[in-house]
């Protein structure tokens, strides 16, 4: 089974399907997530949430609720210094500190329903129940403002009077709920339309959707006398934990010590900090330990959904069906503060295609929403579902196979993408490829029935990253990390750490360390956290391979030239090997005490060359024209993965992905009222699919190696929910002739596009 | 009012707790018996991550108060492997990757359990019907199903 | 909060009827622990009425079927008398939430929840099913469609509960069908629903039927134009569309998250047509 690598490494693991580490203690309830910690003497925190979606705060008064027996701290905007403005990146995305500590407390206005206005610690959940309602808050209610289009007229209720447009000359006079312009030019689009033979341009809407995740945000926090703190959460990077919470509350960053959980899902959606912050300032308050744990209603009114948008696309071809000009332009929902994914929908938008004139347009507005966090591949759904669409049209009108057409114009090495580099080796040809190879692609299909295809890009992320390996006194290693393991990661260092060091699997212990027992780890996001874990693995393990040479060198005698590490074993070469043994690494464990102290090795990288991930998708469904229900019939995912450590968590992301995204297409949507309140906020009426509603979804793995990786890895976790929505809109129009631009196409609105077309029968 | 005394069979064991009326039966697991596999997604029925067989049902222990179990018989995940023998569920949920972050993992073993033991050779429609209350973010449902019906070939195989 | 588990109607009753504050009965607790959970219901006294063996019992009366109201819906699922005789009604307790809920949901906390949308009420209407209360006056008999008023409104007094249903003897030649609308496969609450009960002579020719239709309206309809529009006829395509129409001309429904004015109103005809031929050909194998 072995092969050799390039480097000389033999390979037994990676690649294969091995039983995840982590997995007994999940499947037997062991596993402790988020709200399964609890502490001695610990107390139950609540927060109090506006029931405006905007509304200036006159005044908060806790006197009655601090009274309460039973209650032991009672915090609100007054615990919290004000931050300056100052935007740092978070991953994907940027943030603003002095927008952070609004969101985890609201301090002049409520901005959104279930904005954050006080918190309790009590010695019980009703006690906290109760203190809630006689905290009494004085509000002098807004006008609200939720649509994007709507928020961006100049009569709309504005959200902030400091907020002036950025990226437009000149500076703007007045304020707005425009935080931002964004634009790619590539080429000269006008040039470009010039030499169309077809142009089509549409406008399309998708509505604000929720990562979903099954398991709400839980936090605990123990502040001791001295400051001490510690922090048990649900998180996707405790060290961005530890560090907004240390700058929002004035501590030192290593006076926090923050261990995350078993993560119950995250989907970027466990990115920032909500309850954090709170805990530890209520913890700090009491002098006790304080648990908080969001309801389901909380996180869908007071997390971080993502945004919706109004997205115009104009794309020109020429008969021959190459792309000759892409226009579009994004309106992005950022929620009650800036920072939507305006700016990676505008780079990805015409990323999958090598089109000489590209320019997009994006803006970034605040509507009283919650402020959107990331999603899987944040902002690359919406842009992308609008040009598949386009591009479906396009092959529609010139009669061209819509794969032969995204192949001919497909982005490939060398392309010059929009957003500006010169692509590296990228999949999309293969994935086309590897769709129109498939029976799927010809299966026969009746009336109603639609097959739909699209292409989805994204561009991942590398970034900070500590790990190490540590060899115990008997051989066996242990592994640590500082990337919160969400589907798998732990069983795919082990494998890498496994083949690196030459030993079993079995005999490597993964562990997601605490902020204390490594150096600082960008989070688990951006599709980074097995391509730069593995890196980070690969060089702890060259670093041990390199002491065991040395050591051997020192045992035997020779030279360094004169020893290698090979197949898990220090042999000397040449004429030495007749001599000595070759020496395991547990032979190594065995007299490290003698040869120079414990054997262990530490990554320290900045990971670069993450390479982006394209994927694409088909289906085929089927419409009930008298009521519009869509029931998804047959799905396959092709994407480039590079190299799947594990092919079974590569596939299950893919799946995964691809199941978000039929909701994200068909019926799920943030439903808000007149009156600016979200009126769904729970699973029942969110409708995300459930098992029944989905089919097996076939997974091609494509692997086009990343140069740029020991292995060849590229970030597999956003792409698969991109191409969704275009090749389910692509479907509908196969199977009604009606090309839906508005998200979700949940009944309603495909019967009454059926019946206005007077197709409502069967 | 005075808590509820409550004497109760869980996972096989005689147990005896208080709990308020309000308190539900996965209140009272995770928080007073301390058995956290049982997990609350929604508290209002709608992810199944809190399923438990009560009486030989499968149930939501969200939905069910503390104070009606007395003199009844709760197994919740924390039972389903016996001694250091894995459930032959356990065991094709690990092999088939049908876990990705796994909250949803408990539920669905006790759920997909409930089913095999009433109908031990479910078509994969039954399969994904069966299961349509217990929620899962991560997988796309599709090793789950295949996990389940793997499981199901063993267990009619003894 | 008062928890109590009477073992005897009178007993539940005088609890009931005794209550200071706000009393509830708990049956499956499906809808009634979501409510205290959400605060929209805070009651002072909680009443189960699980142990009471009337609630709890399924039994042939006088030629039909006497449901307990705390019946829940996988014990009928399981009953397979019962799903022979009326498997329309059967079919939409089924429909009720997820394997789960079906553990604990019942007959009686479904109409006595006192949702327009409830699935088992279309269909225990068209079923002819009469509900039996219990309260400080004695028993009484109710048509089901006369116990819900309008949402979250019922008929019931102060101290009585809902003990059964009887559904009436089945005539040679007769079956139901319950149908309804939701966006996804399961897990979703009724966007519309339409159950229908049909009786055909040796002909084939619809001799009798109810119609009713759920969540189309503040309550539960019963729809006697939309009956007398297949009676007589063999549901042929003019039968057909004579009922849509009927069944649509019945629908007074509300715009909202779960669907539009318009919308409701066209699929309630689909779903009506839809049901009447399942039940039609359900009674012709009967
Ligand atoms: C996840 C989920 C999905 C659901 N899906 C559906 C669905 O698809 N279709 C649907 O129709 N419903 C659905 N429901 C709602 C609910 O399950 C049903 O209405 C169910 O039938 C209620 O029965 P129960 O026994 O649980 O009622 P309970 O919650 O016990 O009671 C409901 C109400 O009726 C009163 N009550 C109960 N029994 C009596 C009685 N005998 N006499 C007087 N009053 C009584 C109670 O006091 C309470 O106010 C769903 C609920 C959940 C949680
Ligand atoms: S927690 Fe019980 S169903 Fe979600
Ligand atoms: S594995 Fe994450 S929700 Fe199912």
């Amino acid at each position: 089974m072995a092969e050799t690598m390039a480097n000389g490494q033999s390979q037994t693991y990676v690649g294969t399907r091995t039983i995840r580490p982590d997995g007994v203690d999940k499947v037997t309830g062991r596993a402790r997530f988020g709200a399964d910690f609890n502490l001695p003497g610990q107390l139950i925190g609540r927060v109090l949430r506006s029931p405006h979606p905007h509304a200036r705060i006159l005044s908060i008064d806790t006197a009655k609720a601090e009274a309460l027996p039973g209650v032991k701290a009672v915090i609100t905007r007054d615990d919290f210094a004000d931050q300056s403005s100052e935007f740092i990146p978070a991953g994907e995305m940027m943030m603003n500190y002095k927008d952070v500590v609004r969101n985890v407390m609201a301090r002049e206005k409520a901005l959104y329903e279930g904005h954050a206005v006080a918190a309790v610690a009590a010695t019980s959940v009703a006690i906290a129940r109760r203190a809630l309602k006689l905290i009494d808050v004085k509000y002098e209610v807004l006008p609200h403002v939720i649509d994007v289009v709507e928020a961006m007229r100049p009569d709309a209720p504005l959200l902030h009077d400091d907020l002036f447009t950025a990226g437009v000359e000149p500076k703007p006079e007045q304020p707005s709920n425009i935080a931002k312009r964004v634009e790619i030019v590539l080429g000269d689009v006008e040039a470009g339309f010039q030499k169309a033979d077809v142009i089509v341009e549409r406008e399309f809407k998708t509505a604000p959707v929720h990562q979903g995740y099954i398991e709400p945000h839980a936090a605990l926090a123990s502040v001791s006398e001295d400051g001490a703190t510690e922090l048990w959460c649900s998180t996707q990077g405790h060290f961005i934990v530890r560090a907004h919470c240390a700058r929002l509350l004035g501590l030192d960053i290593g006076r926090i010590r923050v261990t995350a959980s078993e993560i119950g899902g995250g989907f970027g959606g466990k990115t920032v900090v909500y309850l954090e912050p709170l805990a530890i300032a209520l913890s700090r308050k009491a002098k006790r330990p304080v648990k908080m744990v969001m309801s389901r209603e909380e996180v869908f009114k007071a997390s971080g959904p993502t945004s919706g948008a109004t997205v115009r696309v104009k794309m020109g071809a020429t008969k021959e069906g190459k792309f000759v000009a892409g226009f579009a332009e994004l309106k992005y929902q950022a929620g009650a503060f800036q920072g939507s994914p305006v700016q990676p929908g505008v780079m990805c938008a015409y990323a999958p295609y090598d089109i000489e004139n590209v320019k997009v347009i994006g803006y970034d507005v605040v509507s009283n929403r919650p402020k959107v966090a990331a999603y899987r591949a944040p902002g690359a759904p919406i842009s992308e579902f609008a040009v598949e669409s386009v591009v479906d049209e396009i092959a529609k009108k010139l009669d061209i196979d819509p794969i032969d057409l995204r192949m001919q114009n497909a982005a490939r090495e060398g392309t010059k993408a929009a957003y500006g580099p010169k692509l590296g080796p990228i999949g999309m040809e293969e994935t086309l490829n590897a769709i129109k190879k498939t029976e799927h692609w010809n299966a026969p299909l009746r009336k109603w029935q639609g097959r739909g295809v699209a292409s989805g890009f994204w561009f991942n992320i590398g970034g900070e990253t500590s790990a190490s390996l540590t060899v115990n006194e008997d051989g066996t290693v242990s592994l640590m990390a500082g990337t919160p393991d969400i589907g798998g990661l732990r069983a795919s260092l082990a494998m890498v750490a496994a083949d690196e060091l030459g030993v079993p699997y079995d005999k490597v212990r993964p562990i997601i360390g605490d902020t204390g027992s490594l150096g600082f780890n960008f989070l688990t996001g951006g599709s980074r956290s097995a391509f730069s874990g593995s890196m980070a693995i690969v060089e702890a393990a060259k670093q041990i391979k390199t002491e065991l040479c040395a050591r051997a060198c020192k045992l035997w005698d020779l030279k360094p030239d004169q020893v290698e590490f090979a197949g898990g074993q220090v042999k000397a070469l040449g004429a030495a090997a007749e001599k000595v043994k070759p020496m395991s690494i547990a032979d190594f464990a065995k007299v490290a005490g003698k040869t120079g102290g414990p054997i262990g090795g530490y990554g320290r990288i900045n990971a670069q060359g993450a390479g982006p991930s394209l994927g694409t998708h088909l289906v085929d469904l089927e419409v009930d024209p008298e009521t519009g229900r869509v029931t998804i019939l047959k799905y396959t995912v092709a994407q480039d993965a590079g190299r799947a450590i594990h092919p079974s968590y590569v596939e299950g992301q893919f799946q995964g992905g691809a199941v978000q995204g039929i909701g994200w297409a068909l019926n799920e949507e943030y439903i808000y009222g007149a009156d600016g309140k979200l009126q769904n906020a729970g699973f029942l009426d969110y409708r995300m699919p459930v098992a029944s509603d989905v089919p097996m979804i076939d997974a091609i793995l494509v692997e086009v190696a990343n140069p740029k990786h020991p292995y060849g890895v590229r970030g597999v976790g956003e792409t698969p929910i991109v191409p969704p929505l275009g090749a389910i809109a692509n479907a509908m129009e196969a199977a009604t002739g009606i090309r839906f631009t508005e998200l979700p196409m949940s009944p309603p609105k495909v019967l009454k596009a059926l019946k206005e077309r007077g197709l409502n029968k069967v | 009012m005075a808590k509820h005394h409550i004497e109760t069979t869980v996972n096989g064991d005689e147990i005896e707790f208080l709990c308020e009326t309000e308190e539900t039966l996965l209140d009272v697991l995770r928080d007073t018996l301390h058995l956290t596999g049982s997990k609350e997604g929604c508290a209002s029925g709608d992810c199944g991550a809190c399923s438990v067989m009560l009486d030989g049902r499968l149930v939501c222990s969200c939905l069910v108060l503390g104070c009606e179990v007395g003199g009844r018989r709760v197994e919740t995940i924390e039972g389903m492997a016996k001694g250091e023998k894995l459930h032959p569920l356990q065991q094709r949920f690990l092999e088939h990757a049908a876990l990705q972050c796994g909250i949803c993992t408990p539920g669905f073993l006790v759920a997909s359990k409930a089913l095999l033991e009433r109908t031990p050779d479910p078509t994969e429609h039954e399969i994904r019907y069966w299961l349509a209350g217990n929620l899962c973010r991560c997988t796309g449902y599709d090793k789950i199903v295949s996990a389940v019906m793997d499981a199901a070939v063993t267990m009619r195989k003894g | 909060m008062r928890y109590e588990a009477p073992e005897s109607l009178e007993g539940a009753v005088a609890l009931l009827a005794g209550a200071t504050g706000e009393a509830r009965v708990l049956a499956g607790g499906t809808d009634l622990l979501v409510q205290m959970r959400a605060d929209i219901v805070d009651p002072e006294l909680i009443v189960d009425i699980k142990k009471i063996a009337e609630t709890r019992a399924v039994t042939e009366e006088q030629g039909g079927w006497r449901i307990g109201a705390a019946v829940t819906g996988a014990e009928l699922k399981e009953h397979a008398r019962l799903k022979q005789a009326w498997p329309g009604v059967v079919e939409a307790a089924n429909l009720i939430g997820s394997t789960q809920v079906q553990g604990r949901a019942t007959l009686g906390g479904n109409l006595c929840n006192g949702s327009p949308a409830a699935d088992s009420v279309p269909a225990l209407i068209a079923a002819g099913a009469v509900a039996t209360l219990a309260g400080p006056q004695g028993k009484r008999d109710l048509p089901v469609e006369d116990v819900m008023l309008g949402p979250r409104k019922l008929a019931l007094r102060k101290g009585e509960i809902l003990v059964s249903f009887l559904l009436p003897p089945r005539p040679p030649r007769s079956s139901d069908a319950y149908l309804r609308f939701i966006p996804r496969t399961e897990m979703d609450i009724a966007v519309v629903g339409a159950g229908v009960s049909v009786t055909i002579d040796g002909a084939g020719t619809i001799t009798a039927a109810r119609v009713s239709l759920g969540a189309v309206a503040a309550r539960v309809l019963l729809v006697p134009e939309a009956a007398r529009a297949i009676v007589g006829s063999r549901l042929d395509a003019a039968a057909q569309q004579r009922l849509e129409t009927a069944a649509r001309a019945a629908c007074q429904p509300i715009d909202d998250k779960r669907g539009t004015t318009e919308f409701r109103i066209d699929v309630a005809g689909v779903l009506t047509r839809r049901a009447a031929l399942i039940a039609l050909d359900r009674a012709r194998a009967n």
